[in-house]
Protein backbone atom coordinates (compact mmCIF):
# COMPACT_ATOMS: atom_id res chain seq x y z
CA UNK A 1 0.00 0.00 0.00
CA UNK A 2 1.14 3.31 -0.55
CA UNK A 3 0.34 5.26 2.29
CA UNK A 4 2.78 7.01 3.97
CA UNK A 5 4.19 5.84 7.38
CA UNK A 6 3.18 7.57 10.43
CA UNK A 7 4.67 9.44 13.60
CA UNK A 8 2.46 9.78 16.60
CA UNK A 9 3.73 11.20 19.91
CA UNK A 10 2.82 7.74 21.66
CA UNK A 11 4.92 4.63 21.71
CA UNK A 12 1.67 2.36 21.17
CA UNK A 13 3.97 -0.67 20.84
CA UNK A 14 5.10 -0.15 24.75
CA UNK A 15 1.47 1.02 25.93
CA UNK A 16 0.62 -2.63 24.44
CA UNK A 17 2.41 -4.10 27.02
CA UNK A 18 0.47 -2.69 29.86
CA UNK A 19 -2.52 -3.98 28.50
CA UNK A 20 -1.87 -8.08 29.34
CA UNK A 21 -5.04 -9.19 27.52
CA UNK A 22 -3.35 -7.64 24.16
CA UNK A 23 -0.36 -9.77 24.13
CA UNK A 24 -2.51 -13.01 23.84
CA UNK A 25 -3.23 -15.15 19.96
CA UNK A 26 -6.46 -16.05 18.92
CA UNK A 27 -7.67 -18.87 16.63
CA UNK A 28 -4.09 -20.55 17.29
CA UNK A 29 -1.29 -18.28 16.26
CA UNK A 30 -3.29 -15.26 15.41
CA UNK A 31 -2.01 -11.93 17.06
CA UNK A 32 -5.32 -10.50 18.90
CA UNK A 33 -5.56 -6.66 17.37
CA UNK A 34 -8.48 -5.00 18.90
CA UNK A 35 -10.15 -2.68 17.29
CA UNK A 36 -13.35 -2.08 19.35
CA UNK A 37 -12.29 0.45 21.78
CA UNK A 38 -15.45 2.47 20.96
CA UNK A 39 -17.38 -0.21 21.79
CA UNK A 40 -15.18 -0.91 25.43
CA UNK A 41 -11.90 -0.12 26.18
CA UNK A 42 -8.95 -2.69 27.54
CA UNK A 43 -7.45 -2.80 31.15
CA UNK A 44 -3.85 -1.44 31.34
CA UNK A 45 -2.03 -3.61 34.12
CA UNK A 46 -2.44 -0.97 37.18
CA UNK A 47 -6.16 -1.04 36.62
CA UNK A 48 -6.35 -4.72 37.37
CA UNK A 49 -4.06 -4.33 40.20
CA UNK A 50 -6.09 -1.79 41.52
CA UNK A 51 -9.14 -3.64 41.35
CA UNK A 52 -7.20 -6.90 43.47
CA UNK A 53 -5.44 -4.70 45.82
CA UNK A 54 -9.21 -2.75 47.04
CA UNK A 55 -10.44 -6.56 47.58
CA UNK A 56 -7.03 -7.39 49.42
CA UNK A 57 -6.66 -4.45 51.35
CA UNK A 58 -9.83 -2.01 51.98
CA UNK A 59 -12.60 -3.56 50.11
CA UNK A 60 -16.08 -2.38 52.49
CA UNK A 61 -19.06 -0.18 51.52
CA UNK A 62 -18.32 3.84 51.42
CA UNK A 63 -19.55 6.27 53.97
CA UNK A 64 -21.22 4.61 56.54
CA UNK A 65 -18.15 1.96 58.02
CA UNK A 66 -16.42 4.31 61.83
CA UNK A 67 -13.40 1.50 61.40
CA UNK A 68 -10.89 2.00 59.46
CA UNK A 69 -10.84 -0.11 56.68
CA UNK A 70 -14.34 1.98 55.67
CA UNK A 71 -11.95 5.47 56.05
CA UNK A 72 -9.45 3.76 53.78
CA UNK A 73 -12.15 2.31 51.07
CA UNK A 74 -14.23 6.12 51.17
CA UNK A 75 -10.78 8.04 50.88
CA UNK A 76 -9.86 6.25 47.76
CA UNK A 77 -13.25 6.14 46.30
CA UNK A 78 -13.41 9.93 46.91
CA UNK A 79 -9.87 10.62 45.26
CA UNK A 80 -11.63 9.18 42.02
CA UNK A 81 -13.82 12.28 42.60
CA UNK A 82 -11.23 14.72 42.81
CA UNK A 83 -8.96 13.20 40.13
CA UNK A 84 -12.83 13.73 37.69
CA UNK A 85 -12.82 16.82 39.10
CA UNK A 86 -9.95 17.89 37.63
CA UNK A 87 -10.04 15.67 34.35
CA UNK A 88 -13.25 17.62 33.40
CA UNK A 89 -12.18 21.04 35.25
CA UNK A 90 -15.63 20.98 37.09
CA UNK A 91 -16.04 23.85 39.63
CA UNK A 92 -16.47 21.52 42.33
CA UNK A 93 -16.45 17.86 43.46
CA UNK A 94 -20.06 17.77 44.58
CA UNK A 95 -20.72 17.95 40.49
CA UNK A 96 -19.28 14.35 39.88
CA UNK A 97 -22.02 12.04 40.83
CA UNK A 98 -20.69 8.39 40.04
CA UNK A 99 -23.31 6.22 37.61
CA UNK A 100 -23.66 3.21 36.55
CA UNK A 101 -22.14 4.16 33.07
CA UNK A 102 -22.87 7.43 30.85
CA UNK A 103 -26.55 5.59 29.84
CA UNK A 104 -27.52 5.99 33.33
CA UNK A 105 -25.84 9.65 33.34
CA UNK A 106 -28.01 10.65 30.85
CA UNK A 107 -31.21 8.67 32.02
CA UNK A 108 -30.47 10.76 35.56
CA UNK A 109 -30.87 14.26 33.47
CA UNK A 110 -34.15 13.09 31.31
CA UNK A 111 -36.13 12.22 34.79
CA UNK A 112 -34.27 13.76 37.46
CA UNK A 113 -34.20 17.28 35.42
CA UNK A 114 -36.22 16.74 32.60
CA UNK A 115 -39.31 15.38 34.70
CA UNK A 116 -39.59 17.86 36.93
CA UNK A 117 -38.73 20.83 34.66
CA UNK A 118 -40.30 19.83 30.85
CA UNK A 119 -44.03 20.03 30.67
CA UNK A 120 -46.81 19.92 27.54
CA UNK A 121 -45.90 22.62 25.19
CA UNK A 122 -42.01 22.48 25.82
CA UNK A 123 -39.22 21.86 23.54
CA UNK A 124 -36.60 18.87 23.52
CA UNK A 125 -33.75 19.26 21.10
CA UNK A 126 -31.58 16.39 19.75
CA UNK A 127 -30.10 15.26 16.90
CA UNK A 128 -30.03 12.62 14.58
CA UNK A 129 -26.47 11.55 15.06
CA UNK A 130 -26.80 10.30 18.58
CA UNK A 131 -26.55 6.57 20.55
CA UNK A 132 -29.90 5.61 20.83
CA UNK A 133 -28.58 6.46 24.76
CA UNK A 134 -28.81 9.95 23.92
CA UNK A 135 -32.07 9.52 22.07
CA UNK A 136 -34.37 7.41 23.58
CA UNK A 137 -34.44 8.68 27.14
CA UNK A 138 -35.59 12.08 25.45
CA UNK A 139 -38.07 10.42 23.27
CA UNK A 140 -39.51 8.80 26.79
CA UNK A 141 -38.98 12.29 28.48
CA UNK A 142 -40.93 13.87 25.49
CA UNK A 143 -43.79 10.90 26.05
CA UNK A 144 -44.19 11.23 29.95
CA UNK A 145 -44.50 15.24 30.20
CA UNK A 146 -45.97 15.70 26.54
CA UNK A 147 -42.84 18.14 25.44
CA UNK A 148 -42.39 17.90 21.57
CA UNK A 149 -39.10 16.55 20.37
CA UNK A 150 -36.94 18.15 18.00
CA UNK A 151 -33.77 16.62 16.13
CA UNK A 152 -30.88 18.11 13.77
CA UNK A 153 -30.17 16.53 10.71
CA UNK A 154 -27.30 15.04 9.69
CA UNK A 155 -25.61 16.62 6.36
CA UNK A 156 -24.24 13.33 3.75
CA UNK A 157 -20.68 14.12 5.14
CA UNK A 158 -22.04 12.84 8.44
CA UNK A 159 -21.71 16.11 9.79
CA UNK A 160 -24.51 18.35 11.99
CA UNK A 161 -26.56 20.24 8.92
CA UNK A 162 -26.62 23.98 10.50
CA UNK A 163 -29.41 24.59 8.33
CA UNK A 164 -31.59 22.47 10.44
CA UNK A 165 -30.32 24.15 13.56
CA UNK A 166 -31.54 27.43 11.62
CA UNK A 167 -35.02 26.15 10.67
CA UNK A 168 -35.60 25.50 14.91
CA UNK A 169 -34.22 29.21 15.65
CA UNK A 170 -37.95 30.76 16.18
CA UNK A 171 -38.47 27.05 18.15
CA UNK A 172 -40.46 28.35 21.27
CA UNK A 173 -40.34 26.79 25.36
CA UNK A 174 -36.62 25.12 24.31
CA UNK A 175 -35.89 23.03 27.47
CA UNK A 176 -33.22 20.92 27.16
CA UNK A 177 -30.63 20.26 24.03
CA UNK A 178 -28.34 17.08 24.39
CA UNK A 179 -26.38 15.91 21.38
CA UNK A 180 -22.83 13.86 21.94
CA UNK A 181 -19.74 15.43 21.41
CA UNK A 182 -17.82 12.84 19.26
CA UNK A 183 -20.38 9.99 16.98
CA UNK A 184 -19.98 6.79 18.10
CA UNK A 185 -21.00 5.33 14.53
CA UNK A 186 -19.27 8.29 12.11
CA UNK A 187 -16.15 9.81 14.58
CA UNK A 188 -18.56 13.62 13.91
CA UNK A 189 -16.63 15.98 16.31
CA UNK A 190 -19.18 18.22 17.24
CA UNK A 191 -19.30 22.21 18.86
CA UNK A 192 -20.80 21.69 21.79
CA UNK A 193 -20.01 25.40 22.82
CA UNK A 194 -22.41 26.95 19.80
CA UNK A 195 -24.49 24.05 20.44
CA UNK A 196 -24.52 24.96 24.11
CA UNK A 197 -24.32 28.64 23.12
CA UNK A 198 -27.74 28.48 21.42
CA UNK A 199 -29.52 26.22 24.16
CA UNK A 200 -28.47 29.12 26.62
CA UNK A 201 -30.00 32.05 24.34
CA UNK A 202 -33.31 29.61 24.63
CA UNK A 203 -32.95 29.42 28.65
CA UNK A 204 -32.49 25.89 27.93
CA UNK A 205 -29.92 23.43 29.61
CA UNK A 206 -27.33 21.57 27.49
CA UNK A 207 -26.46 18.10 27.66
CA UNK A 208 -23.51 16.33 26.49
CA UNK A 209 -22.93 12.85 25.87
CA UNK A 210 -19.16 12.74 26.33
CA UNK A 211 -18.67 8.50 26.24
CA UNK A 212 -17.04 9.05 22.92
CA UNK A 213 -14.74 12.16 23.83
CA UNK A 214 -13.77 12.03 27.57
CA UNK A 215 -11.49 8.63 26.68
CA UNK A 216 -9.59 10.61 23.57
CA UNK A 217 -9.31 14.29 24.09
CA UNK A 218 -9.08 16.61 27.12
CA UNK A 219 -12.14 18.15 28.12
CA UNK A 220 -12.88 21.08 29.72
CA UNK A 221 -16.75 21.55 30.20
CA UNK A 222 -16.66 24.82 31.26
CA UNK A 223 -15.42 25.60 27.75
CA UNK A 224 -18.11 23.43 26.22
CA UNK A 225 -20.71 25.38 27.97
CA UNK A 226 -22.33 22.30 28.71
CA UNK A 227 -24.80 21.91 31.73
CA UNK A 228 -24.52 18.04 32.21
CA UNK A 229 -21.81 15.67 31.04
CA UNK A 230 -21.96 12.18 31.19
CA UNK A 231 -18.84 9.53 30.16
CA UNK A 232 -18.33 5.87 30.76
CA UNK A 233 -15.33 4.59 32.68
CA UNK A 234 -15.03 1.19 30.85
CA UNK A 235 -14.62 3.48 27.71
CA UNK A 236 -11.34 5.36 29.56
CA UNK A 237 -9.74 1.74 30.52
CA UNK A 238 -11.42 1.80 33.44
CA UNK A 239 -13.53 -0.87 35.11
CA UNK A 240 -17.83 -0.97 34.50
CA UNK A 241 -18.48 2.44 36.49
CA UNK A 242 -19.52 5.91 34.95
CA UNK A 243 -19.68 9.42 35.83
CA UNK A 244 -22.39 12.59 35.27
CA UNK A 245 -20.89 16.05 35.69
CA UNK A 246 -23.72 18.64 36.38
CA UNK A 247 -23.45 22.38 37.22
CA UNK A 248 -24.13 23.03 40.93
CA UNK A 249 -26.68 25.02 40.41
CA UNK A 250 -28.72 22.82 38.58
CA UNK A 251 -28.06 19.73 40.06
CA UNK A 252 -29.05 21.30 43.42
CA UNK A 253 -32.36 22.17 42.28
CA UNK A 254 -33.29 18.52 41.09
CA UNK A 255 -34.79 15.92 42.46
CA UNK A 256 -32.78 12.48 43.11
CA UNK A 257 -32.74 10.21 40.54
CA UNK A 258 -32.69 6.90 42.66
CA UNK A 259 -33.56 7.47 46.10
CA UNK A 260 -33.13 4.82 49.02
CA UNK A 261 -29.74 4.49 51.58
CA UNK A 262 -26.92 6.66 51.47
CA UNK A 263 -28.66 9.67 49.93
CA UNK A 264 -30.80 11.25 52.70
CA UNK A 265 -30.39 13.68 55.68
CA UNK A 266 -32.96 12.49 57.83
CA UNK A 267 -36.00 10.22 57.12
CA UNK A 268 -39.36 10.11 59.09
CA UNK A 269 -42.20 8.07 58.47
CA UNK A 270 -43.94 10.96 56.95
CA UNK A 271 -41.04 12.86 54.98
CA UNK A 272 -37.69 12.65 53.60
CA UNK A 273 -35.46 15.19 53.29
CA UNK A 274 -32.45 14.26 51.25
CA UNK A 275 -28.42 14.54 51.85
CA UNK A 276 -26.27 17.61 50.25
CA UNK A 277 -24.60 17.01 46.28
CA UNK A 278 -23.08 14.71 45.49
CA UNK A 279 -24.71 11.81 47.77
CA UNK A 280 -28.37 12.96 46.95
CA UNK A 281 -27.47 11.04 43.55
CA UNK A 282 -25.60 8.46 44.59
CA UNK A 283 -28.07 5.76 46.33
CA UNK A 284 -27.19 2.46 47.73
CA UNK A 285 -23.69 1.09 48.27
CA UNK A 286 -21.69 2.46 45.23
CA UNK A 287 -19.15 0.11 43.31
CA UNK A 288 -16.67 0.53 45.47
CA UNK A 289 -13.66 -0.84 43.86
CA UNK A 290 -14.64 0.04 40.10
CA UNK A 291 -14.67 3.47 41.13
CA UNK A 292 -11.39 3.50 42.89
CA UNK A 293 -10.12 1.31 39.77
CA UNK A 294 -11.53 4.34 38.11
CA UNK A 295 -9.33 6.86 39.59
CA UNK A 296 -6.13 4.42 38.51
CA UNK A 297 -7.46 4.42 34.92
CA UNK A 298 -7.80 8.27 34.72
CA UNK A 299 -4.29 8.55 36.71
CA UNK A 300 -2.89 6.13 33.81
CA UNK A 301 -4.42 8.26 30.72
CA UNK A 302 -3.27 11.24 32.32
CA UNK A 303 0.00 9.88 32.82
CA UNK A 304 0.37 9.51 29.11
CA UNK A 305 -1.33 12.62 28.24
CA UNK A 306 -4.87 12.89 26.90
CA UNK A 307 -2.92 15.41 24.48
CA UNK A 308 -1.13 13.01 23.07
CA UNK A 309 -3.70 10.02 23.26
CA UNK A 310 -5.45 12.81 20.77
CA UNK A 311 -2.59 13.42 19.03
CA UNK A 312 -1.75 9.92 17.73
CA UNK A 313 -5.42 8.43 17.42
CA UNK A 314 -5.57 11.67 14.85
CA UNK A 315 -2.52 10.03 13.34
CA UNK A 316 -4.18 6.10 13.85
CA UNK A 317 -6.94 7.42 11.93
CA UNK A 318 -6.00 9.19 8.89
CA UNK A 319 -3.35 6.50 8.37
CA UNK A 320 -6.08 3.96 8.29
CA UNK A 321 -8.81 6.19 6.83
CA UNK A 322 -6.29 6.53 3.74
CA UNK A 323 -5.75 2.59 4.21
CA UNK A 324 -9.35 1.98 3.17
CA UNK A 325 -9.85 4.32 1.10
CA UNK A 326 -7.26 2.51 -1.52
CA UNK A 327 -9.66 -0.81 -1.80
CA UNK A 328 -12.26 -0.48 -4.30
CA UNK A 329 -15.61 -1.23 -3.16
CA UNK A 330 -14.92 -0.13 0.67
CA UNK A 331 -17.35 3.10 1.58
CA UNK A 332 -16.37 4.94 4.81
CA UNK A 333 -18.68 6.85 6.48
CA UNK A 334 -18.45 9.99 8.59
CA UNK A 335 -16.37 12.84 7.45
CA UNK A 336 -12.75 12.67 6.29
CA UNK A 337 -9.87 13.57 8.40
CA UNK A 338 -8.04 15.65 10.00
CA UNK A 339 -9.99 15.68 13.28
CA UNK A 340 -12.50 13.35 13.78
CA UNK A 341 -13.13 11.15 16.20
CA UNK A 342 -10.93 7.29 15.76
CA UNK A 343 -13.58 5.23 14.73
CA UNK A 344 -13.98 4.04 11.18
CA UNK A 345 -17.07 2.90 10.15
CA UNK A 346 -17.02 1.32 6.83
CA UNK A 347 -19.05 -0.98 4.48
CA UNK A 348 -17.44 -3.35 1.61
CA UNK A 349 -19.49 -3.91 -1.38
CA UNK A 350 -21.79 -6.59 -1.76
CA UNK A 351 -21.08 -8.20 1.46
CA UNK A 352 -23.07 -7.71 4.92
CA UNK A 353 -21.00 -6.13 7.53
CA UNK A 354 -21.83 -9.31 10.00
CA UNK A 355 -19.53 -11.57 7.24
CA UNK A 356 -16.86 -8.80 7.03
CA UNK A 357 -16.64 -8.47 10.80
CA UNK A 358 -16.73 -12.53 11.41
CA UNK A 359 -13.72 -12.93 8.79
CA UNK A 360 -12.12 -10.36 10.53
CA UNK A 361 -12.38 -12.31 13.56
CA UNK A 362 -10.40 -15.48 11.95
CA UNK A 363 -7.34 -12.91 11.34
CA UNK A 364 -7.88 -11.95 14.94
CA UNK A 365 -9.35 -8.81 14.19
CA UNK A 366 -11.97 -7.33 16.71
CA UNK A 367 -13.77 -5.06 14.77
CA UNK A 368 -17.74 -4.44 15.79
CA UNK A 369 -20.98 -5.21 13.36
CA UNK A 370 -24.33 -3.78 13.16
CA UNK A 371 -25.68 -0.66 13.88
CA UNK A 372 -24.09 0.42 16.43
CA UNK A 373 -26.81 1.84 18.48
CA UNK A 374 -27.39 4.52 15.97
CA UNK A 375 -30.32 3.38 13.70
CA UNK A 376 -31.16 6.84 12.69
CA UNK A 377 -27.90 6.97 11.60
CA UNK A 378 -27.89 3.91 9.46
CA UNK A 379 -31.31 4.55 8.06
CA UNK A 380 -29.68 8.40 7.04
CA UNK A 381 -27.25 6.53 4.88
CA UNK A 382 -30.15 3.55 3.86
CA UNK A 383 -27.84 0.60 4.96
CA UNK A 384 -28.82 -1.58 8.09
CA UNK A 385 -25.16 -1.71 9.03
CA UNK A 386 -21.76 -1.02 9.15
CA UNK A 387 -18.21 -2.43 10.41
CA UNK A 388 -16.90 -0.07 12.43
CA UNK A 389 -12.65 -0.36 13.64
CA UNK A 390 -11.60 1.54 16.49
CA UNK A 391 -8.65 3.09 18.27
CA UNK A 392 -6.78 4.01 21.38
CA UNK A 393 -3.94 4.91 22.89
CA UNK A 394 -2.31 1.17 22.59
CA UNK A 395 -3.46 0.88 18.59
CA UNK A 396 -0.53 0.58 16.04
CA UNK A 397 -0.18 1.63 12.54
CA UNK A 398 0.53 -2.61 12.43
CA UNK A 399 -3.28 -3.00 13.78
CA UNK A 400 -4.69 -0.90 11.07
CA UNK A 401 -2.50 -3.25 8.16
CA UNK A 402 -3.63 -6.31 9.61
CA UNK A 403 -7.34 -4.65 9.23
CA UNK A 404 -6.59 -3.61 6.01
CA UNK A 405 -5.13 -7.14 5.13
CA UNK A 406 -7.83 -8.67 6.13
CA UNK A 407 -10.62 -6.65 4.37
CA UNK A 408 -8.88 -7.71 0.81
CA UNK A 409 -8.94 -11.15 2.14
CA UNK A 410 -12.75 -10.90 2.90
CA UNK A 411 -13.56 -9.77 -0.47
CA UNK A 412 -11.52 -12.25 -1.80
CA UNK A 413 -13.61 -14.87 -0.38
CA UNK A 414 -16.83 -13.09 -1.44
CA UNK A 415 -15.59 -13.39 -4.43
CA UNK A 416 -16.56 -9.13 -4.74
CA UNK B 1 -12.19 -17.95 7.38
CA UNK B 2 -12.48 -20.39 4.37
CA UNK B 3 -13.12 -22.67 6.67
CA UNK B 4 -16.19 -20.36 7.94
CA UNK B 5 -17.71 -19.42 4.79
CA UNK B 6 -17.44 -22.72 2.95
CA UNK B 7 -18.60 -22.58 -0.79
CA UNK B 8 -22.26 -24.30 -0.37
CA UNK B 9 -22.81 -21.48 2.22
CA UNK B 10 -21.42 -18.86 -0.40
CA UNK B 11 -23.38 -20.21 -3.08
CA UNK B 12 -26.83 -20.40 -1.23
CA UNK B 13 -25.77 -17.13 -0.41
CA UNK B 14 -25.41 -16.08 -3.89
CA UNK B 15 -27.61 -18.00 -5.47
CA UNK B 16 -30.44 -18.00 -2.83
CA UNK B 17 -32.87 -20.69 -3.34
CA UNK B 18 -37.00 -19.98 -3.04
CA UNK B 19 -36.37 -16.40 -2.89
CA UNK B 20 -39.01 -14.07 -3.87
CA UNK B 21 -42.83 -14.25 -3.39
CA UNK B 22 -45.40 -16.48 -3.81
CA UNK B 23 -48.66 -15.54 -5.94
CA UNK B 24 -50.74 -17.16 -3.86
CA UNK B 25 -49.70 -17.85 -0.39
CA UNK B 26 -51.78 -19.15 2.19
CA UNK B 27 -49.81 -18.06 5.05
CA UNK B 28 -46.98 -15.32 5.87
CA UNK B 29 -44.61 -14.02 8.78
CA UNK B 30 -41.56 -11.57 8.92
CA UNK B 31 -39.06 -10.52 11.33
CA UNK B 32 -36.21 -8.64 12.40
CA UNK B 33 -32.77 -10.12 13.51
CA UNK B 34 -32.70 -6.61 16.56
CA UNK B 35 -28.93 -7.15 16.23
CA UNK B 36 -28.01 -6.09 13.31
CA UNK B 37 -31.35 -4.95 11.67
CA UNK B 38 -31.26 -7.74 9.41
CA UNK B 39 -35.05 -7.91 7.94
CA UNK B 40 -36.63 -11.86 6.30
CA UNK B 41 -39.86 -12.46 5.37
CA UNK B 42 -41.71 -15.80 4.43
CA UNK B 43 -44.56 -16.66 2.00
CA UNK B 44 -45.60 -20.45 2.52
CA UNK B 45 -48.50 -22.40 0.39
CA UNK B 46 -50.24 -25.05 2.60
CA UNK B 47 -52.28 -27.52 1.54
CA UNK B 48 -53.89 -30.61 3.30
CA UNK B 49 -51.25 -30.80 6.26
CA UNK B 50 -48.25 -30.13 3.38
CA UNK B 51 -46.08 -27.39 2.66
CA UNK B 52 -46.35 -27.22 -0.57
CA UNK B 53 -44.32 -24.52 -1.44
CA UNK B 54 -41.55 -21.48 0.45
CA UNK B 55 -40.24 -17.99 -0.49
CA UNK B 56 -38.16 -16.28 1.51
CA UNK B 57 -37.61 -12.15 0.73
CA UNK B 58 -35.17 -9.73 2.71
CA UNK B 59 -31.97 -9.08 3.21
CA UNK B 60 -29.11 -10.12 5.65
CA UNK B 61 -25.33 -11.47 6.48
CA UNK B 62 -24.27 -14.75 4.78
CA UNK B 63 -25.29 -16.63 7.35
CA UNK B 64 -28.94 -15.83 7.48
CA UNK B 65 -29.52 -15.65 3.81
CA UNK B 66 -28.17 -19.01 3.51
CA UNK B 67 -29.99 -20.32 6.07
CA UNK B 68 -33.28 -19.49 4.65
CA UNK B 69 -31.95 -20.97 1.40
CA UNK B 70 -31.39 -24.23 2.88
CA UNK B 71 -34.40 -24.48 5.15
CA UNK B 72 -36.90 -23.53 2.58
CA UNK B 73 -35.10 -26.49 0.57
CA UNK B 74 -35.71 -28.77 3.70
CA UNK B 75 -39.18 -27.52 4.34
CA UNK B 76 -40.75 -27.60 1.34
CA UNK B 77 -43.10 -30.73 0.33
CA UNK B 78 -42.46 -31.69 4.25
CA UNK B 79 -45.54 -32.02 6.63
CA UNK B 80 -46.72 -28.55 8.84
CA UNK B 81 -46.24 -30.28 11.92
CA UNK B 82 -42.70 -31.37 10.90
CA UNK B 83 -41.96 -27.90 9.69
CA UNK B 84 -43.14 -26.79 12.75
CA UNK B 85 -40.72 -28.98 14.97
CA UNK B 86 -37.54 -27.20 13.05
CA UNK B 87 -35.26 -25.92 15.17
CA UNK B 88 -31.78 -24.80 15.84
CA UNK B 89 -30.40 -28.01 15.59
CA UNK B 90 -31.84 -28.68 11.71
CA UNK B 91 -30.61 -25.44 10.69
CA UNK B 92 -26.90 -25.79 12.06
CA UNK B 93 -26.74 -29.65 9.99
CA UNK B 94 -27.78 -27.49 6.95
CA UNK B 95 -25.10 -25.40 7.56
CA UNK B 96 -22.66 -27.51 8.39
CA UNK B 97 -20.39 -25.32 10.67
CA UNK B 98 -20.59 -24.29 14.79
CA UNK B 99 -22.23 -20.70 15.28
CA UNK B 100 -20.78 -18.88 18.03
CA UNK B 101 -24.41 -18.50 20.13
CA UNK B 102 -24.49 -14.46 18.71
CA UNK B 103 -24.34 -15.59 15.04
CA UNK B 104 -27.11 -18.49 15.97
CA UNK B 105 -29.31 -15.69 15.86
CA UNK B 106 -28.99 -14.60 12.39
CA UNK B 107 -28.92 -18.19 11.15
CA UNK B 108 -32.18 -18.82 13.70
CA UNK B 109 -34.24 -16.33 12.31
CA UNK B 110 -35.67 -18.22 8.95
CA UNK B 111 -36.68 -21.18 10.91
CA UNK B 112 -38.26 -18.98 13.43
CA UNK B 113 -40.21 -17.26 10.83
CA UNK B 114 -41.59 -20.54 9.56
CA UNK B 115 -42.37 -21.46 12.68
CA UNK B 116 -44.53 -18.10 13.46
CA UNK B 117 -46.17 -18.26 9.74
CA UNK B 118 -47.45 -21.75 10.82
CA UNK B 119 -49.06 -20.49 14.08
CA UNK B 120 -46.49 -21.75 16.60
CA UNK B 121 -44.35 -19.22 19.00
CA UNK B 122 -40.48 -18.13 17.74
CA UNK B 123 -38.44 -19.90 20.11
CA UNK B 124 -36.94 -17.65 22.76
CA UNK B 125 -33.08 -16.62 22.96
CA UNK B 126 -32.78 -19.08 26.14
CA UNK B 127 -32.56 -21.92 23.91
CA UNK B 128 -29.24 -20.67 22.71
CA UNK B 129 -26.20 -22.58 24.47
CA UNK B 130 -24.40 -19.60 25.57
CA UNK B 131 -20.61 -22.09 25.86
CA UNK B 132 -17.63 -20.39 27.76
CA UNK B 133 -14.61 -21.19 26.16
Amino acid sequence: MAVAPIRTPLDAHRLKADFPILAQTVHGDRPLTYLDSANSAQKPQAVIDTLVDVYTTCYTGVHRAVYELGERATARYEATRDLLTALLNANSRREVIFTRNATEGLNLVAYAYGDRRIGPGDAIVTTEMEHHSNLVPWQFLARRTGATLHYLRLNDRGELDPESLHRLDDLENVRLVAATHVSNSLGTVNDIAALSAWAHERGAVMACDGAQAAPHRPVDVQALGVDFYAISGHKMCGPGVGALWGRERILTDMDPFLTGGGQIAKVGLDRTRFGDLPAKFEAGVPPVAEVIAFGAAIEYLTGVGLEAIHAHEQALTAYGHALLEEIPGVTIYGPPPPDRGGVLSFTVQDVHSHDVAQSLDADGVCVRAGHHCTQPVMAHYGIPATARASVYLYNTAEDLDRLAAGIVRVKRTFGV
Amino acid sequence: MDDFYRENILDHYKNPRNSGHLEHPTVTAEGVNPLCGDELSVELEVEDGVVRDVRFNGRGCAISQAAASMISEVAKGRAVDEVRGFGAEDVLEELGIPLMPIRLKCALLSVNLLRVALGEEARPDDEIEWKSA
